[in-house]
């Protein structure tokens, strides 16, 4: 129905020559990808067995998947997992944003770019990394805490609610704190400086009117996070499984992983996870529309009050370092430290003995590693490039074509932004198991997850350097005899690259380091790197698992380097 | 050369009526001549000029451009922007900012139907940017030139394919004032070398009237006058066209007389006023006395026998260098005069103004 429409009224009023046929076909595409997987999942959740010969409506799936005893549990992990890693990251990142920001910390200026770092992290590392220091049995830390103080037990036990909720927190804290930080610089400080021009003291002013500034912003900052929560599946599936602690994502995980897999339980729990996900992203749609409303940026460069901190700056600058050292620097350490270790042993005179490139050599010859590399580049790579490529034909459609009905594909471009990562792979399971197209074990099927889940991504770098791009470039070029053709490559596009390059960069990043999705779909010959890592990591290769971290980290930043010379290269100064 | 017939441009609104934006309009641009729309934003002026450009599409209505149909909803006919001999300069002069000086004037050059040889392509370029002056800046990246620069270079692309027709959209708006002085002597003088038929759109009175050879002025979709800019100026045909076109001042009154070649005598409330009246005014009438305020004259003394001479006293001088703006209180009506920077008076003096019948246009009152 939505592609007859945007047919029927761009007969009409189309002013210039490009084929009709384009917003018709991305309409299509775009259903294919982003809404049929979600049909088949709500209809295989109804169904009796996979792929059957005919359609038997059942409830049964629904009945195992929420009127089991464990149920509750289950219900319980999620929400205290959720709430807590979104409000502690938030306060981490609230924190880290104002120190840096609105302060007088010594040195703040450097823990900017620091703060950030832990983004190149995956997921996946991040959770081995902080079983290899906070593990009951072995964790370096617990160790020399116990050595130091002479204690009975090891204090931290990773393997908890507390623990799975420290471990994501500390990887979404950048998040945070990128949000919070934008949210910081673009008040005005006039309105607080009118605050206290009327009477009101530091203390008031950021009582009455910084944060009540910051209440739209910091609640949909907060919601963000509880949603990514919710649906992340690293450390659910790196500490919580081994810790019998259950969470949504996982009880999918286990749905499949059981012999035979329950599909129909896990498409019931992956539509209850949707409906969650979907409602947060609307909360949050609204909150952040709701927010503009008494948006205090108005495109003015402020160069926001800086508070005093008086002597208090330098236990701010000891947060700040502490948070460095402790959060941003040590689970790089370890990684690289246990990487040339023979087995997993504590740093000392002993162990500095056995330090060898063992494993490094051990990968050089071990096939299932080149071949899980080969396919994270390939994939990532080709994720970027068909995501970029089609994101931003449609926001060119979506922002500049005028077509009436055009909404529509910037909201199927939207949609996919909701559904979490593990239902996305339930979903594809589901539609490639009874689809004719033979793709199901091969990486064409990751290569489809990924590109539907990272959309939203390519659209906005798309349409944001589209919208930059002012329609009197384009019409000049019209109106020097340009084709349509000639002034889309000659104008349109280079003006775009920069805006293209960097969206296809992160979308490539994002690839590299995608685990949920690729958890259920990629198998034997089309396993990716980070199901590498979560496969020998349960087998117990821990220190060959550290050295494959350590070379996925090495690729991720040579991509990051590359991006920087390339941006740096066709930027454009206006 | 432009010949515009019977154009009509709806945008939608989500009503099923849509919004007139141009509304019936029909003029001719002679070969040669500098024709410009003027008209308050949101008038249609700049909507036309984009029709003819070939950048929107009109609902009805027929376009001639160097005598070829470009476009015409009778039979369908609608020749793609890039197809008709034009060049245009857009109101932000929408200069490649990816770019250099002379990458951005090749461009015609390089995307046309007619292909140019490199040589031919740097002699063209050179010799278009040579005629706004901007000879030597060729490699500089276009987004590194001043605001003037800039717009001399959107001039030197637009004017580089030699195109038949100049379509300018408010192209000195951007600049200070004093620049957009110059500018207008500038173009006009280009305009002049190259005789190329120029159709000119802004909303700035002086531009219209130091550079047109027509102007047509515009308001609510439709023409509401066209003509030379003294016309226009001295002989507005409405108050929309008093008003708009540079200060004007208003006398209401009651047309009492009309003599032989459209003058007679208006009465108002500070007296009868001998003036022009417009076709169409009967005696009885109600009716408008305007007179700008460089045309009115003022006496400290007493003057003898001359026409539409009225008392008054100051009612307030303000010094602005070039004039006095000065306004003077009739009995009823208070009248803004130009008076010369010499004249020394202060508020309350008596004087006597003198309004010449040749400068008093007497309108119909707009209901």
């Amino acid at each position: 129905m939505a592609t007859a429409t945007i047919f029927r009224t761009a007969r009409v009023s189309m002013p210039i020559e490009p084929a009709l046929l384009i917003p018709v076909v991305g309409a299509g595409i775009l259903i294919y990808l982003a809404v049929l997987p979600l049909l088949m999942l709500l209809v295989g959740s109804f169904q009796a067995e996979v792929a059957p010969r005919e359609f038997v409506y059942t409830l049964k799936n629904y009945h195992a998947a929420y009127a089991s005893e464990y149920t509750y549990s289950t219900f319980l992990n999620s929400l205290i997992f959720a709430s807590g890693s979104a409000g502690l990251s938030f306060l981490l990142g609230t924190l880290l944003a104002w120190l840096t920001e609105r302060t007088n910390t010594p040195l703040r200026g450097i823990f900017v770019p620091i703060a950030v770092v832990p983004l190149i992290l995956p997921g996946v590392l991040e959770s081995i990394a902080w079983i290899f220091l906070l593990s009951p049995k072995f964790g370096y830390l617990n160790v020399w805490l116990m050595s130091l103080f002479s204690l009975q037990s090891p204090p931290f036990n990773v393997f908890s609610l507390p623990g799975m909720i420290w471990v994501h927190s500390v990887g979404q804290v950048p998040l945070a704190f990128l949000l919070m930080v934008a949210a910081f610089k673009s008040m005005d400080p006039s309105l607080e400086e009118s605050a206290m021009m009327s009477g009101a003291g530091t203390l008031q002013t950021f009582r009455r009117i910084t944060l009540r500034l910051l209440m739209p912003t910091a609640a949909s900052v907060v919601l963000i996070l509880f949603v990514r929560t919710l649906e992340s599946f690293e450390t659910p599936a790196l500490i919580g499984i081994p810790a019998r602690i259950y969470v949504y994502t996982s009880e999918i995980f286990l749905a499949f992983n059981e012999y035979p897999p329950d599909y129909g339980r896990g498409g019931a729990l992956a539509v209850g996870l949707l409906l969650l996900s979907a409602v947060g992203v609307w909360m949050y749609t609204r909150a952040t529309k709701e927010g503009k409303k008494f948006q205090t940026v108005t495109g003015k460069a402020f160069r926001p009050r800086q508070f005093d901190l008086g002597a208090w700056r330098w236990a701010g600058f000891g947060f700040l370092m502490t948070y460095f050292l402790f959060v941003v620097l040590l689970p790089f350490l370890v990684l690289f430290w246990a990487s040339f270790l023979p087995f997993f042993a504590a740093p000392s005179w002993d162990a500095l003995k056995k330090l060898s490139f063992d494993n490094y050599t051990y990968l050089y010859g071990f096939r299932p590693f080149w071949q899980a590399m080969q396919n994270s580049i390939i994939l990532s790579s080709l994720t970027a490039t068909v995501a970029m490529v089609l994101t931003s034909l449609v926001a060119w459609i979506v922002y500049k074509s005028r077509l009436p009905g055009s909404w529509i594909l910037d909201f199927l471009a939207f949609v996919p932004i909701t559904i979490p990562g593990i239902v996305m792979g339930m979903a594809l399971i589901l539609l490639y198991v009874a689809f004719p197209i033979p793709i199901y074990g091969t990486i064409w099927v990751l290569l489809i997850a990924y590109v539907t889940r990272f959309i939203p991504y390519g659209m906005r770098a798309a349409s944001g350097s589209i919208l930059q791009i002012h329609s009197e470039l384009e019409e000049a070029a019209a109106a020097s005899g340009a084709s349509w053709w000639e002034s889309f490559k000659r104008v349109t596009l280079p003006l775009l690259r920069p805006g293209l390059v960097a969206g296809w960069i992160y979308i490539c990043i994002v690839s590299f380091r995608e685990f949920s999705t690729s958890v259920l779909l990629a198998t034997g010959e089309s396993r990716v790197l980070s199901i590498l890592l979560f496969t020998m990591f349960e087998q117990g290769q821990v220190t060959v698992v550290a050295a494959i971290g350590v070379l996925m980290i090495a690729t991720l930043l040579a991509i990051v380097a590359v991006f920087y010379k390339l941006t740096g290269r066709v930027g454009i100064q206006t | 050369m432009i010949e515009v017939k019977s154009l009509v441009k709806i945008f939608d609104d989500g009503d099923n009526a849509g919004v007139k934006a141009v509304n019936d309009i029909s003029f001719t641009v002679e070969e040669g001549r500098f024709y410009t729309l003027l008209g308050p934003s949101g008038c249609g002026k700049t909507t036309t000029l984009r029709c003819i450009a070939g950048l929107e599409k009109a609902n009805e209505g027929e376009i001639l451009v160097a005598g070829k149909k470009v476009f015409s909803a009778g039979d369908g006919t609608f020749v793609p922007a890039h197809r008709r001999p034009i060049g245009m300069v857009f109101q932000s002069y929408a200069i490649w900012p990816h770019m250099t000086v002379f990458e951005n004037v090749a461009f015609p050059l390089r995307v046309g139907k007619q292909r140019f040889s490199s040589a031919d392509i740097k002699k063209k370029v050179n010799n278009a940017l040579g005629q706004v002056e901007l000879g030597g800046y060729e490699d500089r990246m276009a987004t590194q030139l001043s605001g003037g620069q800039q717009q001399r270079l959107a001039l030197a692309r637009a004017l580089v394919r030699e195109p038949q027709v100049l379509l300018l959209d408010e192209p000195l708006s951007n600049l200070d004032a004093k620049l957009r002085e110059r500018m207008r002597f500038e173009l006009r003088e280009l305009q002049r070398r190259l005789r190329i038929t120029t159709l000119y759109v802004t909303h700035d009175q002086i531009e219209a009237l130091s550079m047109s050879n027509v102007i047509a002025v515009m308001n609510s979709g439709v023409i509401v006058q066209e003509g030379g800019p003294r016309d226009v100026y001295m002989q507005p045909k409405s108050k929309f066209v008093a008003n708009f076109i540079g200060s004007t001042n208003q006398l209401n009154g009651r047309v009492s007389k009309i003599d032989n070649d459209g003058v007679g005598s208006v009465q108002t409330d500070d007296g009868e006023i001998s003036c022009q009246l417009l076709e169409g005014l009967t005696v009885g009438s109600n009716a408008v006395v305007m007179i700008r305020p460089e045309s009115i004259n003022l006496h400290i003394q007493r003057p003898g026998n001359v026409a539409n001479l009225v008392q008054g006293k100051i009612g307030a001088a303000m010094f602005l260098g070039e004039y006095v703006d000065c306004t003077v209180e009739l009995g009823t009506n208070v009248l803004q005069t130009h008076q010369r920077h010499t004249l020394q008076v202060r508020r309350g003096d008596p004087v006597w103004i003198e309004l010449p019948p040749g400068d008093c246009m007497a309108l119909p009152t707009e209901r």
